[in-house]
């Protein structure tokens, strides 16, 4: 296993490192003048303010200099300051990625019970009309574009009891923070969860709706495999089979997608936390491209890789931790 | 598999064997007896005549605006989806907004499969040094989230449907290469191409004309699901008024502009909200339909 760690993680040190040269060459190097570009003022600019602007962030420079001064940047975890409001990156960071890892970390909860169990029944009750339910309502899910599913359940939950005067405990907020009190940082307290409920299920709808098709998938494959017949055949009740030799197995490609889904639901949030006003870091980017505040995005966009690139590795352990022929370089490891 | 034998070709029993067919016609066979992806054929169908005919099909056009019937309710008198804010009426927009869907769903996604195809080909059938190249790039370009780079791609080509196309296919193609590679890394070492080799083909004859019909049924699916996966992606960039400019009626565009009015005239959203959910719903069932169709494993 430490081998293999330490060869994952020079991979993904690799990988970071092409990811970064990437962004770098989507901000500085494509046509279009990123000074005009990073504040955001395409020819609005007098030449001689953009003239001070070029100097002031080292775009007279050649293009590998400037590549080793973001480079180096970078490494120091400095990410520069937004052209609109002069506040820096990192205080941007510092407001708004706890709320994204909250509103996250809700999410995956979500996708882990539903997904899991829905994609379970569903296994262990096929070609039942739960089953075909099931189905259908996850394939559904992938069609619905999360903003109108977003705007349905405020409408639903938040604006048409408000209408109807119904009890004050069926009103859901319509968007926002909401009074922002956590207990160890992420559990809710107080009228906390009204405000954390609705965005969690938007953001994991279509993440749940995949994981229960491929929980389903997965479970069906395990229970025609051998070792299932056996532990049938040995007289092991039904429960015992289902849960302690197919699901375990099952698991494990679907711990890998919900690993890198954490990646995703932290930081690239971007649709789901614009409608319902979610101060995290995907309305960040969201609002920072309609103000056109690239600093901002490409101080992100670093960010947000960086948190992805990590999902990933935690993904590729765990892989490697549940399926011992990963590790261990078998021959079923490119499986 | 069982159920080899069921139905009418059991019935017909061994006369059918010497029956003309083909694979094509085999495929067709299995597809229709799939309902849903038949009604999803239909209705993509039904989208593409009244996106071509959105003129006889309207009484007015998107754009007219009419302030003396603002914000009427679905269902009255000519408006048959009611009016916004202006008084346009959201029947003509809803259609209208068909062209721009499908026009960047098509191109988006074929011009990605075309992408992916010859890079994941190139990829997959000369290996080595190249293919390690070209897979680390998609790696990497996968390691970056879409969103960040699609987004970053549009500020810098700037707005409108054009744009979007473009900035769409430019992150599009990565899955289609990744497929066609590994059928070409599949099939590359096989008797028949080896059969080409032996006769003295170019490379690019054993790729294209060769290997690549073999490959063509994933891809075939993927560009399906990826036409669905592409107008999802415009609507979702014009939701965040990064993508096709006002006032072209684009779907993602009307729900966010009328989602402020959601309060009192809640069709504003639900009309485009919805023809999003069917068109990409219908494609998505279409792609499952075509995978399970050009199965040959899968029975007749």
């Amino acid at each position: 296993m430490g081998f293999y760690l330490l060869k994952r993680i020079v991979q993904l040190a690799l990988t970071v490192w092409a990811a970064l040269t990437i962004i770098f060459l989507l901000f500085f190097a494509l046509p279009g003048d990123p000074a005009e570009m990073l504040t955001g003022n395409s020819g609005k600019i007098p030449p001689k303010t953009l003239e001070l602007i070029e100097k002031r962030l080292g775009l007279d420079d050649p293009l590998y200099v400037q590549y080793g001064n973001y480079m180096k940047r970078t490494v120091q975890w400095d990410l520069g300051q937004s052209f609109k409001s002069n506040q820096s990156i990192n205080e941007i960071l510092g407001d708004k990625a706890p709320n994204s890892i909250r509103l996250g970390i809700w999410a995956i909860t979500v996708e882990v019970i539903i997904g899991i169990g829905a994609g379970i029944y569903s296994a262990v009750r096929r070609y039942t009309f739960a089953d075909t339910f099931i189905t259908f309502v996850t394939v559904a899910a992938s069609a619905v574009p999360v903003y109108v599913l977003g705007l349905l359940l405020i409408q639903t939950t938040g604006v048409f009891p408000n209408q109807h005067d119904w009890p004050a405990w069926t009103q859901f907020p319509t968007g926002g923070l909401g009074p922002n009190s956590w207990a160890l940082g992420f559990i809710p307290t107080g009228h906390q969860w009204k405000y954390l409920v609705l965005p969690a299920i938007t953001l994991a709808s279509v993440s749940t709706a995949v994981t229960a098709r491929m929980m389903r998938t997965t479970m069906l494959e395990v229970t025609r495999a051998d070792f299932v017949r056996t532990a049938r055949a040995k007289g092991l009740s039904e429960r015992q089979v289902l849960v302690r030799h197919a699901m375990r197995n099952a698991l494990i490609p679907v711990i890998t997608l919900i690993a890198i889904d954490l990646g995703t639901a932290i930081g690239v949030a971007v649709l789901t936390e614009t409608v319902f006003s979610w101060p995290g870091m995907g309305s960040e980017i969201a609002s920072s491209v309609g103000s056109r505040d690239f600093s901002v995005i490409l101080g992100l966009s670093i960010v947000v890789t960086l948190f992805y690139a990590g999902a990933n590795l935690v993904a590729d352990l765990m892989y490697a931790y549940l399926d011992p022929r990963i590790r261990l370089g078998g021959k079923g490891a490119d499986r | 598999m069982t159920g080899i034998m069921a139905g009418p070709a059991a019935e017909a029993g061994i006369a059918d064997v010497g029956a003309p067919t083909s694979p094509t016609k085999d495929a067709w066979k299995r597809f229709r007896r799939n309902k849903l992806a038949m009604v999803s054929l239909g209705f993509l169908v039904l989208l593409v005549l009244l996106a071509i005919f959105a003129d006889l099909v309207c009484k007015y056009t998107p754009y007219e605006i009419n302030t003396k019937d603002r914000l009427q309710g679905p269902f009255t008198g000519d408006h048959w989806f009611g009016t916004d804010k202006t008084g346009r009426d959201v029947f003509a927009q809803v259609i209208y907004g068909i062209r721009i869907s499908l026009k960047v769903g098509f191109i988006v996604s074929f011009a990605a499969a075309v992408l992916g195809t010859i890079i994941g080909a190139v990829a997959g059938y000369y290996g080595g040094f190249l293919d390690t190249l070209i897979m680390r790039g998609v790696d990497v370009f996968l390691s970056i989230p879409y969103i960040i780079t699609t987004v970053v791609l549009v500020g810098i080509i700037g707005r409108g449907v054009n744009a979007v196309i473009i900035a769409l296919a430019l992150t599009g193609w990565f899955v289609d290469a990744r497929v066609v590679r590994a059928t070409f890394l599949g099939l590359k070492e096989q008797e028949f191409v080896q059969a080409a080799r032996a006769l003295g083909y170019s490379n690019k004859r054993i790729m294209f004309r060769h290997i690549l019909p073999n490959a063509l049924q994933p891809v075939i699916v993927y560009t399906t699901l990826g036409i669905g996966g592409a107008i999802l992606a415009e609507a979702a960039l014009s939701f965040l008024a990064i993508g096709v400019l006002p006032p072209e009626p684009s779907w993602g565009l009307l729900v966010s502009q009328n989602k402020g009015l959601m309060q009192t005239a809640p069709h504003l959203v639900f009309f485009p909200g919805l023809a999003i959910f069917l068109t990409v719903l219908a494609f998505v069932m279409l792609g499952d339909g075509l995978r399970d169709a050009l199965d040959p494993k899968m029975k007749l």
